[in-house]
């Protein structure tokens, strides 16, 4: 909390602005971000700014002396791979912070094997060494669902479990912890571990992409590394994501990354075999056509098969 | 005896909301923290037990205080101290010690004078519960 606030809590004020808390908070600047960054994910862009309204009229309800409690802060991601998630928790990390729900609002990404031991005893200290590290910001659990494993009941998981639950509840005010995860399996992990559905209490769930946000997506990476599509690969991009949808593996933006990361090798090989003569800044940077329909995706198979390139698959 | 050792030694003991506040700058120093814990305050005993591993790479003093409350749980009567140290080439040393829970009754240091060669005198102390 800020200074202006705790004063402001001494008076107790009759009324306050939302509109000003609005802009001073520096959540406006936040959604701005989201909105601008993230394409699609409507629905999420939409719960995101219902929290941060909740989150403001509640801090407002504070300084009025009208509730004393921290809210129930900890959430659940759910969606295909490649969906934003993690992309979205750093941005409620930033937002958290601008609200003051945390103090310093950084995010700690986790996964199983950062909180799981290999033995007896080992378990706790990896957890807490975690949770440590995470205070004051927020942590990030990818793949939540692996930390319970209901065939092997001698599996270390549930201890790493009930340590987090214990913090869950325990430091409210320290840390705010995001589980994310594939919607069917999250959905398992929660019903078998009901302590977590009850101490989560915001539940977002993430959408597909359209082949058509995929493409904006395609092209906001390119810009962002300073490359672009001209008008036939743009097109065979088109045409690429409907295939790559239907095969297996696709991870929505990931597998557009990868796609793209193995046209720029394809791109920089045909400059490198076929440049006669010095190249120009528009030919360095522009994808064409043929980088695009070289790929495997469009003979019916992945990528992913090719065993001459496996290195470029990540 | 009340054993004063490294920073903020002469002032009443802190409380907690003023060790969060000193880990706080210390971490905003990129200092590392370590907690250490010792039932033998002799100021030439330098070397005190580890509570677990110096943490490197904490942002918020609430990860260090809970170490710390586990380790007054452990080993409330004894003394505990935290230790920032700066990991900058060329320093490479503890930049800040101070105590954070003594016993509830501390041991007394005694000094034994011994007659010598020539009726020279040698001090020494030792730690006396």
């Amino acid at each position: 909390m800020t200074t202006e606030t705790s004063e402001e809590s001494k008076e107790l004020p009759t009324s306050v602005d939302l509109a000003a808390e609005y802009e001073a908070s520096g959540v406006a600047e936040v959604l701005r971000e989201l909105d601008e960054e993230l394409i699609g994910l409507e629905p999420v862009k939409q719960r995101i700014r219902e929290t941060a309204a909740l989150l403001l009229v509640d801090r407002a309800r504070k300084s009025m002396g009208l509730s004393h409690e921290t809210p129930t802060l900890h959430m659940s991601f759910s969606g295909n791979p490649g969906t934003g998630k993690t992309t979205v928790a750093l941005k409620m990390a930033g937002l958290l912070h601008r609200l003051g729900y945390v103090r310093k609002g950084h995010l700690v990404s986790v996964t199983r094997d950062d909180l799981v031991g290999q033995y007896i005893g080992h378990t706790a200290p990896k957890t807490k060494e975690v949770l440590k590290k995470a205070m004051g910001g927020v942590l990030f659990i990818d793949e939540a669902y692996y930390l319970y494993k209901p065939d092997n009941e001698r599996d270390y998981g549930q201890e790493a479990i009930e340590i987090l639950l214990q913090v869950m509840e325990n430091n409210r005010d320290d840390l705010v912890v995001i589980m994310a995860g594939y919607a069917d399996k999250m959905d398992k992990f929660f019903s078998a571990n009901p302590g977590f559905r009850s101490r989560i209490a915001h539940h977002i769930e993430f959408p597909d992409y359209s082949d058509e946000e995929l493409l904006r997506i395609a092209e906001q990476m390119l810009d962002g590394q300073n490359y672009h599509l001209d008008e036939a690969a743009r097109a065979a991009m088109k045409e690429y994501i409907s295939l790559r949808r239907q095969q297996p593996h696709f991870a929505n933006a990931r597998s557009i990354r990868n796609a793209l990361d193995r046209a720029r090798l394809r791109q920089a090989n045909r400059l490198f075999t076929s440049a006669r003569g010095p190249l120009d800044a528009e030919q360095l940077s522009a994808i064409g056509e043929e980088d695009i329909r070289a790929s495997r995706v469009f003979q019916g198979g992945l990528d992913v098969d090719r065993p001459m390139h496996t290195g470029e698959q990540k | 005896m009340r054993i004063t050792q490294g920073c903020f030694s002469f002032l009443p003991d802190l409380d907690d909301v003023q060790i969060t506040a000193q880990i706080e700058y210390c971490l905003g120093r990129e200092w590392a923290i370590g907690i250490e814990y010792t039932d033998d305050p002799h100021p030439r005993n330098t070397y005190w037990d580890m509570w677990g591993h110096p943490m490197f790479d904490l942002h918020d003093a609430k990860g260090v205080m809970m170490e710390l409350d586990d380790c007054r749980k452990a080993h409330g009567d004894k003394y505990i101290r935290i230790n920032a140290f700066d990991s900058t080439r060329g320093f490479e040393t503890v930049m800040m010690s101070f105590i954070v829970n003594r016993p509830a009754e501390e041991p007394k240091i005694h000094m034994q004078r011994t007659d010598f060669v020539d009726r020279a005198q040698k001090y020494a102390w030792d730690v006396r519960k």
